[in-house]
Parts: C-alpha cells; structure tokens; sequence
C-alpha cells in the first residue's frame, strides 16, 4: 500500500489510498511511527492531510519517513469495548430506506445493531464523526434534497458510512432514528464523544 | 483588574488569538485572526507575548473605554484612531501607533481607508473566558468567546513580557485603487481534475471578491470559470487554510481561518501563508491576481 503524495500547499501533504481500510491503518502506523514535525493529522475518506512545521522539517524528508511508515491493521485489544448509543428507530426515512435496501424496517435495524462502527474521521461539525461499520455497507445516496434542518441526535445513513448529528444543522443524510447521547460537549474532556478511531455499537432503545 | 467596556461595535467583531489547532480529528477547526502577521504585529507593539488575544475588527467599528490606564495599538487595516478623555478633550491617534490610555478614556476606530480587518492590541491581552484552550470565535462551529456586543465588559490579562520599545510602526503604503491584489498559490493537490486550461483560468484573468465573503472563506467571481475534467464526487478529505476550493460553478473559494475542517470539493492550489494573510484584508468587489509558485 504506497499512498499518492501530493502536496497541499506549502505546510502539507496529501495522502491520497484506495480504501478507507487503508486510511484508517496508515493512520493508526503515522499516530505510532510520531514523525517529527508533523503537527497534525487530518483523515478523510480516501485521504490523510498531513501537516508539518516547516521549520522542523520540509516536503522532501517528510516524504522520506512517510515511506517508512508501517500500517498498522485495527485490532481491538480486550477491555477496548465499543461505546454503546441506544436508538429510537423511528426516522423519517427508515421506511424507505428500508424498501430501498430490499429489507424490512426491524432487518435494518438488526444490520444496524448488530455491527461495530468505527469513526473513520470528523468534519461538517464539531463532533459528527463519519462512522463504518463491519458489515457490508448499504452504500445509500444522500436525499435527493438536503433537510433545512436535521434535529440534533438524529442517527443517519449515506454512503459507506453512519452518524448522528451532533447538533440541528442542514443535511442530506437519510435519517433512520434518534438518540439522546450527546455527540459533542464542551463539558467533557475531549468534547467529542468518538473522535477517529472510536468504537461504536448501536443498540435499539425500543420505541419512543 | 483592569477593564474595557464596549460602547459601540460593528457585527462581526470578534476576540482572536492563535486558535485552538489539533482538534481536526474531532471535527473542530483551529479558528484564530484572519491575518495572522497582522495580528502578531499589534501584540508585539504593546510587548504582548504571541498568544495573546486581539480583537479582530471589521471595518474598524469599535469604541472602548476603558477604567485604568492601558498601552494599546492597532495593525492591519489602517483606521482612524481618535481618543476622548473623561473631560471631554479629543486627541487623534494613527494606525500602526502605540497609544496610551488614561482611566476613562474612550478609544474609537473608524472606517479604514482599505483593508477589511483591523486588530487591536491591549498591552496584557484581553482576557476573556477561553474555550478549549482560545480566545478565538469560530464562526463556522459557532464556538469560543461569542463576538463583542455593545456593554461587554472585556477583562485585560497578563500576557505580556516586554515593554513597548517603538512609539509607532510605518503602515503598509496605499494601494492604488482597482490595482489587483497578487496572491501567491501552490498548484495541488487536485488540479488534475481540471481542464489543462486552469492555469490561465486562475493566472490570466481578475477575479472579483463576491458579497458573501466571511471568515470562513472569500467568494470569488471571474468571466472564464475552471472546468473539471473528473466529474465523479470527491470523498471529503481535509483541507488547508488558504485552500482555493473549486465549487461546482467553477469559481474559487478561498479558504480563511474558519473553513470546515474536510471538503467535499476539489482544491485546485493553495495560498502561501503570507497571501492568506492578504486575502483575509480584501473586501468585497476587490480585484485579485493569482500567482503560482512552487
């Protein structure tokens, strides 16, 4: 697995992979292999933005010990169990979602609870991680139309990928339930509640 | 504990410092003064040490009093500073001076003749509540010391070594007008996903500031857009400050201090440091000129 390098202006680079797998592993290798100068490691989907102090290292030695770096495959260790959300699945569109995917709406629900979701990588806002989870992804388009307005707590579906909004926001997600685990607070240490490389089980709360 | 009270202020004016980097694996940008160099000129004048919050003023429109005397100093866009004592006596100041301020003094900043963001220093720094670790308002995660509303009571810290050792330093000379501002950009990471053309489509033409320009980034308009060559969905990845994010109308948005932490479209090059902190003084309706360097 060797990344594309490109830079990304001139205090970083970008690492462009096939697979989100090897994003995540890549990552996992960069966060044990500590690379001096580096001061920041931003994951994407296919990506890893790596950013550097450029008065302790340059592109050139950096794309050196980038080449250096062995992935490390996420294995958890014991005692490392996956934070538990509870969901109401009642979502706005967990039907059609479900008649989309050829399942029932307690199939889907089952898919969803019954793998472990690992935070891939955050953006959109503080505390929305991008979630994969161990079975195969459903691999669901966004709605056609975003939402004006997505309730904080939603739990949703697009992509590769699962999150719950960690506040009211627009957003094109298919929303299939809600829970009331707070994804970001500014009163806990970190405020994030899975920042990348957090374990997630989602459980069914039953109905409302 | 001294103290500076606001009597008068523009929306948008906010307290802002180095920002708070390092939480981009929780979603969370690193924020700080749109025009770094600037905001580290103001707090060296009063003998700030670096960290030290500034107040990031658009257009200029402030008025403080304060209840103690205070070593103030303004860099970045260059206001007009005038002072009113408790008796009533006025005396003018300049930008890019070193000012001392007397127990019910009142301080006020005008319009600047150009530039968007005027930084004012207060010799300790002001010390608002940080959050996570800054002083600095994100306005795309709506986080940190909320901007400066009429009747805050801003408290000033001890952030500060050294005493002030100039009474004034030179302001940046004019510009002249409708002259384009030249930004300096790395090609990359993804312009190959555009036409071959891109190059003249950033380098050959002027490109206008739009309105809807902010903190998060400056809006640009151009007559030639750039065009895709790769047209399938880019998977988010994550971006730099100074990033020129290519939407899908083709005309390019320049990443500033608040840009979201990933982007979902392709970034054609990216601004060197010093042009970031440029880009962060143009106004809406300014002409600019895009170099590429290496």
């Amino acid at each position: 697995m060797t990344p594309d390098v490109r830079p990304a202006g001139r205090n970083a680079l970008l690492l462009t992979f096939d697979t989100l797998a090897e994003v995540v592993a890549f990552h996992a290798g960069l966060r044990r292999a500590v690379l001096p100068g580096v001061t920041e490691v931003v994951a994407g989907a296919r990506t890893l933005l790596v950013r550097f102090d450029p008065h302790a290292t340059g592109p050139g030695t950096l794309r050196g010990r980038l080449a250096e770096v062995e992935p490390v495959a996420a294995v958890a260790g014991p005692g490392d169990d996956p934070i538990v959300v509870p969901v109401t699945y009642d979502g706005e569109d967990l039907h059609a979602v479900a008649s989309t995917t050829g399942m029932s709406p307690t199939e889907l629900v089952a898919w969803h609870t019954g793998q472990v979701w690992t935070s891939a990588f955050c953006g959109f806002a503080p505390g929305f991680s991008y979630l994969t989870g161990t079975a195969p992804s459903l691999e669901l388009p966004r709605r056609a139309t975003a939402r004006t307005a997505v309730p904080s707590g939603s739990v949703a579906l697009a992509g590769e990928f699962s999150a719950v909004y960690p506040r009211t926001s627009p957003g094109g997600w298919q929303l299939i339930g809600r829970t009331t685990v707070a994804m970001w607070s500014l009163d806990r240490d970190p405020p994030a509640l899975a920042p990348a490389g957090t374990r997630i089980r989602f459980v069914d709360a039953g109905p409302a | 504990m001294t103290r500076l009270t606001v009597l008068r202020v523009g929306p948008g004016t906010t307290t802002q410092d180095l920002g708070r980097p390092g939480f981009s694996d929780a979603g969370l940008g690193a924020a700080g003064a749109a025009d770094r160099a600037s905001a580290a000129l103001a707090d060296r004048m009063v003998g700030n040490r670096p960290e030290a919050a500034v107040l990031e003023a658009l257009l200029g429109s402030v008025t403080l009093r304060t209840d103690a005397h205070v070593v103030t100093a303004t860099a970045g866009a260059p206001s007009p500073v005038e002072v009113e004592s408790a008796d009533g006596r006025v005396r003018g100041g300049a930008a890019y001076e070193v000012l001392a301020l007397a127990p019910g003094d009142t301080l006020r900043l005008g319009v600047p003749t150009s530039g968007l963001r005027t930084y004012l220093a207060v010799r300790g720094g002001f010390a608002v509540d940080p959050v996570l670790g800054s002083r600095s308002w994100d306005s795309l995660a709506r986080l940190g010391p909320p901007p400066l509303t009429v009747g805050d009571v801003l408290p000033v810290g001890d952030a500060a070594d050294t005493w002030p050792v100039v009474d004034a330093v030179p302001p940046p000379l004019p510009v002249a007008p409708d002259v384009p501002v030249v930004l300096d950009a790395v090609p990359g990471p993804r312009d190959d996903w555009f036409t071959a053309d891109w190059r003249a489509a950033l380098t050959e033409q002027v490109h206008r500031v739009t309105p809807d320009s902010d903190r998060v980034g400056v809006r640009t308009t151009a007559p030639h857009a750039l065009v895709r060559t790769v047209t399938r969905e880019l998977p988010s990845e994550g971006v730099e400050t100074g990033s020129l994010q290519v939407p899908p109308d083709g005309h390019p948005v320049l990443f500033l201090a608040d840009h979201p932490v990933t982007g979902g479209y392709p970034v054609v090059a990216v601004l060197t440091p010093a042009s970031v902190d440029r880009a962060a003084q143009l106004r809406p309706g300014d002409a600019v000129r895009f170099r590429l360097v290496d």
